[in-house]
């Protein structure tokens, strides 16, 4: 059925697209519909094609080698990282496959290829409004009325994070019961305007990523700033999915399963934000004598 | 400041999901690249003072996110071979699933020819 799902959408892109044949060749199906690969679904896994996977230092940064071949991008550019730990994060997640490459399991080399392809072709303004966005709609600004412990659950465990970004950021964050969710003070998107800004773009790909897996401008920041640990932010990020699975049971090919790969892709976002914006100057201690 | 137990224990961590990484592979983890920079960065930044390190809290904190990154795929691919992936399932196993059995008559149900 899935499948049928895909076909019908392709048929409709070729009619907004305009019809290259005539209408009628085009919504009734040929006798031998020829097997086209699609672009836009890229195979899930593919067979581990080299043995062995190492790092080289290049100009640009960090490449990994498969066997003796270059990584490359999607867009078939190079695929070179700035720090050396990101690469050998990578190269990990390469050498971690076994006999099958799965692509939705390696999310640090995803994030890579997004930084260096930039698909999108989004720009370091476009980027930090997408990341705000969501502070209009932050998770944890939305608050029930009822039942009376999960508010007040929602009270205790998300409160003191906004009081902690208020505090931290000097500005204002309301939360709010209605629909349309707080008013966010104009100033409050001034200054953390201004506070992404101060990222590169690779780390602010990062946090945009953050912030989509996370649906929270707050926690993401709680979590850049080391305030909250993978974990905590994922859990304050499902409070009400926590809640209701200790009311009602947690299912394991559900529950379990969703809150495993959040906390993958929301750790990988975090470490890559980490290792791609800190400046690597190392102090010596200077030893008393 | 997001508390993370003890460094030696998150080191611990790390290093357990490089064994099970590299026990498909069959070659051993400690001669891994990830293995070679996690040990030495732990050794550089292990300070004797008790006083609070900023740099130090910065590295165990990339390293517990690490371990979380590490130990969520691998239990997430476990769920996903378990559950997903293998197409429609059939109607014992989706009774299953929901703890239910399908009804067995050792002598037909009587109604087939």
């Amino acid at each position: 059925m899935w499948r049928t799902c895909l076909r019908l959408r392709d048929e409709g892109r070729r009619l907004l697209n305009g019809p290259r044949r005539g209408l009628i060749a085009s919504v009734r199906p040929a006798p031998n519909p020829p097997t086209q690969a699609r672009a836009y679904a890229p195979p899930t896994e593919r067979k581990r094609f080299y043995q062995n996977v190492g790092i080289t230092q290049g100009e640009g940064g960090f490449e990994i080698n498969l066997d003796h071949r270059k990584l490359k991008t999607p867009q078939a550019k190079l695929f070179t990282v700035p720090s050396e730990a990101l690469a050998i994060a990578v190269a990990t997640e390469w050498d971690s496959q076994q006999d099958t490459i799965k692509f939705y399991t390696m999310h640090l080399t995803t994030l890579c290829n997004t930084s260096l392809d930039n698909p999108t072709q989004r720009n370091k303004d476009q980027l930090i409004r997408a990341a705000l966005k969501f502070l209009d709609t932050d998770t944890v600004c939305y608050r029930v009325e009822e039942p009376q412990t999960l508010v007040e659950l929602q009270k205790n465990e998300w409160d003191p994070i906004i009081e902690w970004a208020k505090e931290r950021y000097g500005v204002e964050i309301g939360s709010s019961t209605s629909i349309t969710g707080p008013s966010v003070p104009a100033r409050t998107r001034e200054v953390l305007t201004s506070h992404l800004a101060s990222y590169n773009m690779w780390a602010l790909q990062g946090i945009e990523f953050v912030v989509t897996q996370l649906k929270s401008m707050v926690l993401t920041l709680g979590l850049i700033d080391l305030r909250l640990s993978v974990e905590q932010a994922v859990l304050l990020s499902r409070l009400e999915e926590e809640y209701q699975i200790q009311k009602w049971g947690n299912i394991e090919w559900a529950h379990d399963y969703e809150l495993q790969e959040l906390r993958a892709r929301t750790a990988a976002g975090a470490l890559f934000v980490h290792l791609c914006s800190e400046s690597s100057t190392v102090r010596h201690r200077l030893l008393q004598e | 400041m997001a508390a993370l137990g003890s460094p030696a224990r998150t080191l611990r961590g790390l290093l357990r999901e490089l064994r099970y990484m590299n026990a498909a592979t069959g070659r051993p983890y400690r001669e891994t690249a990830a293995y070679r920079y996690l040990v030495n960065s732990f050794r550089a930044h292990r300070v004797t003072s008790e006083k609070l390190c900023r740099a130090q809290h910065e590295l165990h904190f990339q390293a517990a996110t690490y371990l979380c990154l590490l130990r969520s795929i691998r239990e997430h691919v476990a769920l996903h071979q378990e559950f997903h992936g293998k197409g429609e399932r059939s109607v014992e196993e989706s009774a299953g699933l929901v703890g239910l059995k399908l009804p067995h008559q050792p002598g037909g149900k009587g109604w087939e020819p």
